[in-house]
């Protein structure tokens, strides 16, 4: 044997990482080429899950893009409704009743708990930590429960109606929901004496995946993924929508812009969500839930059955559906993983004539092959865990 | 009118083509030629301050013309302040903006977004290339008002 062929090869490998793989969360391929298990370069391909929600909302009333939205980020549905109906109500110039603000701020707050859990069973699991995601699913599935009171079902919520809700709060649900935001606190001290101080979790999440303020700004990130960077921003409390400003909350904001960073200011959103579950249920009024525009909401039953004009607004919403002036907004929301924005644009025909989803996960992806250069493979994995990509909201 | 407007009117007088408020929102249209400028303007600029571009959105206003657009939606943290730039291309066969990517790094993505679904060329951009649609989709982009819904 000469000494060329014992020499240590220089060549790079190239490794597929992806589509199907657990720790991707979805249909993600990175494209990497490999030094050893170093990583030269990544390239995440997207796309294995785009439907085209876009385009499909060209072709539809407004109504009919709702239940596209819940499919958006399947793990937050309601933030999602959210979204897109305060940005068609802003198009249309219309309020909704307090109590309706009150109760989408309550579901859109349970929602990012539950979301929120998701992230830290799968991103603890990709870790090598197990007993986490059992904690974290236990307490989700008590949400699922009470998601699946309201709305019936568990994931796809397509409970908020443009200009109101699809029907007030069952029976029962408050007092269940008490239930659920007296005991959460004490629940998010297991999870903390599970990781927080867990050295194996801080080797595997300190230093890694750093950005600093100016480029967490720079990529775009936003929500917790910007505030684990020490961007002070929340659009909850900075531009207030639905009523966020009625209620007390703090900002948790990290300092080295890492994994265990955005880590620590996730858990603390869980615990800042609950509190304002507690203040919405404590504070909640009575009143209509839809606002009083015979052009936005289907009137009650018995107009439509005993008066002409009820019969008429009817026959109008269902047949040609909400048409809006003719303009252009952008509306953005914080949603659990981060701004959540849809710009729209009304011909003034029933139709949308078109419709941008700016999802959070898209852009949160973007940074990857920056993020991930010169680290190690099992750094990505850690990487993906802590952007809380979903699939579908990256490829809509 | 706000004063981000009346900014860019003392700066760019010659680069504005329209002026648009609806709801609260104001979306400035300049000439392309100029959007390069007026971004890294409104970036820098310390009574501005937008270092942060939340989306680039690509439009198809068929049948009008010029036919393609992109609008850039910002947005100042220092200001708690949302603003809109559009810039529409010159020729509607072969639509070409400069990209903004020198000016903010998520430009990056949304450019390739914009191209691959409306088919605006970005030129500057560091990797233009189709990123949702599988690369085969040769001269297909299906956010253009004449691709069908169903049937290609």
């Amino acid at each position: 044997m000469n000494s060329a062929e014992l020499a240590p090869s220089t060549e790079t490998m190239l490794l597929n990482l992806g589509p199907q793989h657990p720790s991707t969360h979805g249909v993600l391929r990175v494209w990497l080429e490999l030094d050893g298990e170093v990583i030269v370069n990544a390239d995440p391909d997207i796309g294995y899950l785009h439907r085209g929600i876009e385009k499909m909302c060209e072709n539809r009333t407004y109504h009919q893009c709702l239940p596209l939205t819940d499919r958006l980020d399947y793990l937050a549905g309601t933030a999602n409704n959210f979204g897109f109906v305060l940005a068609v109500e802003k198009l249309l110039g219309v309020e909704v009743p307090k109590r309706a603000q009150y109760i989408r701020v309550l579901l859109a707050e349970l929602t990012r708990i539950s979301s929120h859990l998701f992230w830290l069973g799968t991103h603890g699991h990709d870790l090598g930590a197990m007993t986490p995601l059992f904690f974290a699913f236990r307490e989700r599935e008590e949400l699922m429960d009470l998601f699946e009171m309201v709305w019936g079902g568990r994931l796809f919520p397509c409970y908020l109606r443009i200009g109101g809700l699809a029907a007030d709060l069952p029976e029962g649900f408050v007092e269940k929901a008490w239930e659920f935001v007296k005991k959460f606190p004490e629940r998010i001290k297991d999870y903390h004496n599970l990781l927080t101080k867990n050295r194996i979790w801080i080797a595997r999440t300190k230093d890694v995946g750093v950005l600093t303020k100016e480029e967490a700004l720079d990529w775009g990130w936003s929500g917790p993924m910007a505030r684990g960077s020490g961007v002070d921003w929340d659009i909850r409390r900075d531009t207030p929508y639905s009523s966020y400003q009625d209620f007390d909350f703090k900002i948790p904001l990290g300092t080295n812009g890492d994994t265990y960073d955005r880590y620590l200011v996730r858990m603390e959103e869980m615990v800042q969500s609950n509190l304002i579950c507690r203040q919405v249920l404590e504070k909640l009024p009575a009143g209509d839930i839809n606002v009083n525009d015979p052009t936005v909401i289907l009137p009650p039953k018995e107009k439509v059955y005993n008066t002409i004009e009820g019969l008429i607004n009817h026959f109008l919403l269902i047949e040609r559906g909400i048409t809006p002036p003719k303009g252009e907004v952008y509306h953005a929301i914080e949603a659990p993983k981060g701004e959540l924005g849809f710009y729209i644009i009304s011909d003034g025909s029933p139709q949308p004539f078109r419709v941008k989803v700016r999802g959070p996960s898209f852009v949160n992806l973007s940074p990857t092959k920056v993020l991930a250069k010169g680290r190690l493979l099992s750094d990505l994995i850690a990487l993906i865990g802590t952007m809380d990509i979903v699939l579908a909201d990256v490829d809509r | 009118m706000d004063t981000v407007t009346e900014k860019l009117q003392t700066q760019f007088p010659e680069a504005i083509v329209d002026i648009y408020e609806f709801r609260g929102d104001t979306t400035v249209t300049v000439k392309p030629e100029k959007l390069v400028a007026v971004c890294q303007f409104l970036r820098d600029d310390p009574e501005t301050s937008f270092k942060y571009l939340s989306a680039v959105s690509g439009v198809d206003y068929y049948p009008a013309s010029p036919r393609f657009a992109a609008v850039y939606h910002l947005y100042s943290h220092q200001y708690k302040k949302r603003f809109a730039l559009k810039a529409f291309c010159a020729n509607d066969e072969v639509p070409v903006l400069p990209s903004v990517v020198p000016v903010w790094s998520t430009a990056d993505w949304h450019e390739r977004e914009a191209y691959d679904l409306v088919g605006i060329k970005f030129s500057g951009h560091p990797d233009l290339r189709r990123i949702l649609t599988p690369p085969e989709c040769e001269g297909y982009h299906p956010l253009r008002k004449d691709y069908p819904q169903e049937g290609y």
